[in-house]
């Protein structure tokens, strides 16, 4: 509850940021969306409904007054409430970073314990290549080069144009996540199709991640394994499995939590790249056409949901390490 | 000087560290003078021969109107190289001061900075970024403005720990008793013991600055074509990608990659020369 509190003036400020952002963003909306000919009263109408004619005080109040109903206004572009055209997007994004993310923890902790382990061998060398490389190729290009590989030359892949097959037979939604509706409708051909699509994103956004989880599961474990508790196991003559498995990579996945924020932050910067490269219909490439269209409204409500959502992630990892560290839950 | 002396030492004992300091040298004079070099020039399109795949003349082929490739990369490393220092040195610029303020001073000074930068580093940055372009317009300056405002916490945060921890030392005392005022002794005895941190921090967010302005125009939002980049090549070249023609997207692409990587191991190993204590 007390982290909840003290997460409250960041909320805040980002609440602050994204107002004056979109204020300032370019372009008059009331006349890009008057229309191919717009008359002056439409214009002045339009201004008038946008709250667009009063101080940026009022507008500020106004703003937070629908905040506190939960509503972040309506998108000028697809004229529906944004909540709603959010929460419509969010679980293709959802299981776009979600699958990057499991993926990415599957290669960068074996990598960093196997690196920590043998350091200075072989593996610690390619541990070291992996995570370097990882971090400096833009999602964008590696999402590039997997199309064409995959795609164009082996053919293994479809097309980067979405979710689904566009010829498939539409699948009911229930959950929004393609392949869990497919399951929930035993669906295999609509499963083995989504998978199909979902591959080649979800690596090149992996990728992303591995790079700084790789390093720090690394550092952690190198840190684990020379302290002393891992001394007197040693001393104890405790198997060797039991005491990096059970252990040392219990105590090294407390520095991992804490990085878990900014990995987050790294795969949702990337997740809007991977989304434009492979037209995959998520938050993400929401908030670019919205860039483009001067969509007041959609980008402020895009950029207010992912910092929140980031801030609770913060805050959530907070609450976890409190429960996974007996020290920092001791102290309060 | 003790730092060159480290240097010296270290880049006989890191070979690869070596390498990419020479590799990034390399790049640097490139970018100065390889626009003198190159045979075609970056901005003449020549319909006849467009999308012609690579050729020893033409060793990164033409793109869709007939550029030289290879000319628009040498052409665009200027730019990016440029957009990559100046954010990263005005970064630099404001997180030094920020931090050494609120790291000496404490008190409310270091709680507003501390919620300033709080609040920035509680965006994902690169929409942060994103959102600062768009807002500001799409230029060159703005660019380097919005990176450099999201590289801001991190320099803020690093001048303030290692400043915080100073403060009540022994030679800071003897400066006060030796009669310095309280911004003589930040600026002339504090701030330099930073400065190794900060070189290893530069060269580290470098890369990333790069990446992050060449995926701020890949996105659309950076610089406008026919503007020779990194960023907006590749994202010429990638309708190409799915017919076939790899090498409009590929060469600025693997171009980025290689400059940021050598960027990364040049951090890496600056690091572990600076900082022992961090050699892993």
């Amino acid at each position: 509850m007390r982290r909840l509190v003290l997460g409250l003036p960041t909320l805040a400020g980002v609440i602050i940021v994204s107002f004056i952002l979109t204020r300032l963003l370019p372009g008059d909306p009331a006349v890009y969306f008057a229309g191919a000919a717009p008359t002056a009263e439409a214009i002045a109408e339009l201004r008038k409904t946008l709250l667009l004619d009063h101080s940026l005080w009022d507008q500020f109040a106004a703003y937070l007054v629908q905040l506190a109903r939960g509503d972040l206004g309506r998108s000028l572009v697809t004229g529906q409430p944004v909540v709603k055209d959010l929460s419509l997007r969010f679980p293709a994004t959802l299981e776009l970073t979600g699958t990057a993310l499991a993926l990415a923890l599957l290669v960068a902790v074996p990598l960093g314990v196997a690196g920590a382990l043998r350091k200075g061998r072989a593996i610690d060398h390619i541990c070291r290549i992996v995570s370097t490389m990882a971090l400096s190729m833009p999602a964008f290009f590696t999402g590039l080069l997997l199309v064409f590989v995959f795609y164009y030359l082996l053919g293994l892949a479809p097309a980067p144009l979405g979710r689904v097959d566009p010829m498939a037979f539409p699948l009911a939604e229930r959950t929004g996540f393609i392949l869990l509706d497919a399951i929930l409708a035993w669906d295999w051909s609509s499963f083995r199709d989504g998978l199909a699509h979902l591959v080649l994103p979800a690596s090149a956004l992996a990728l992303a991640g591995i790079g700084p989880l790789t390093r720090v599961t690394r550092g952690a474990m190198l840190a684990v394994l020379t302290s002393d508790f891992i001394r007197a196991a040693r001393s104890y003559d405790m198997s060797r499995w039991r005491l990096v498995y059970v252990y040392a990579l219990r105590n090294a996945m407390l520095p991992v939590l804490t990085t878990g924020g900014f990995v987050f932050s790294f795969l949702i910067s990337a997740n809007v790249v991977v989304e434009k490269v492979f037209s995959w219909p998520g938050i993400g490439s929401y908030a670019l056409e919205a860039l483009v269209a001067s969509d007041y409204a959609a980008v402020q409500g895009f950029v207010l949901a992912v910092a929140t959502l980031y801030v609770l992630v913060n805050i959530a990892i907070d609450i976890l390490y409190g429960i996974v560290d007996v020290r920092v839950r001791l102290a309060g | 000087m003790a730092l060159t002396a480290a240097l010296q030492d270290g880049f006989r004992r890191d070979p690869l560290t070596a390498v990419t300091a020479g590799f990034i040298l390399a790049v640097c004079v490139l970018a100065l003078i390889g626009p003198a070099l190159t045979v075609y020039d970056p901005l003449a399109t020549d319909p006849a021969n467009a999308l012609m795949p690579p050729t020893w003349l033409r060793p990164c082929g033409t793109d869709q109107v007939g550029r030289d490739i290879c000319a628009r990369i040498i052409y665009a490393t200027r730019l990016d190289l440029f957009i990559a220092v100046s954010a990263v040195v005005i970064a630099l610029a404001v997180g030094s001061v920020i931090g050494s303020l609120a790291g000496f001073f404490g008190g409310w000074v270091d709680r507003i900075a501390m919620w300033v930068t709080d609040t920035i580093m509680a965006f994902p940055l690169f929409l942060l970024a994103m959102g600062i372009v768009a807002a500001l317009g799409s230029s060159v300056e703005n660019i380097i403005y919005a990176t450099a405002i999201v590289n801001v916490p991190f320099y803020a945060r690093t001048v303030r720990a290692e400043i915080n921890q100073r403060r009540d030392a022994g030679f800071v005392e003897a400066a006060r008793v030796g009669g310095n005022g309280p911004f003589r002794i930040l600026a002339f005895h504090l701030f330099p013991t930073t400065v190794p941190q900060l070189a290893v921090q530069m060269t580290l967010t470098m890369g990333w600055a790069m990446l992050n302005a060449a995926a701020l125009s890949f996105i659309g939002l950076g610089i406008r074509p026919p503007t020779p980049e990194w960023g907006i090549m590749v994202a010429e070249g990638a309708s190409f990608i799915i017919t076939g023609e790899w090498w409009v997207a590929l060469f600025p692409g693997l171009a980025l990659v290689l400059v940021v990587l050598s960027l990364n191991l040049l951090g890496d190993g600056l690091r572990d020369m600076i900082d022992p204590r961090e050699r892993r």
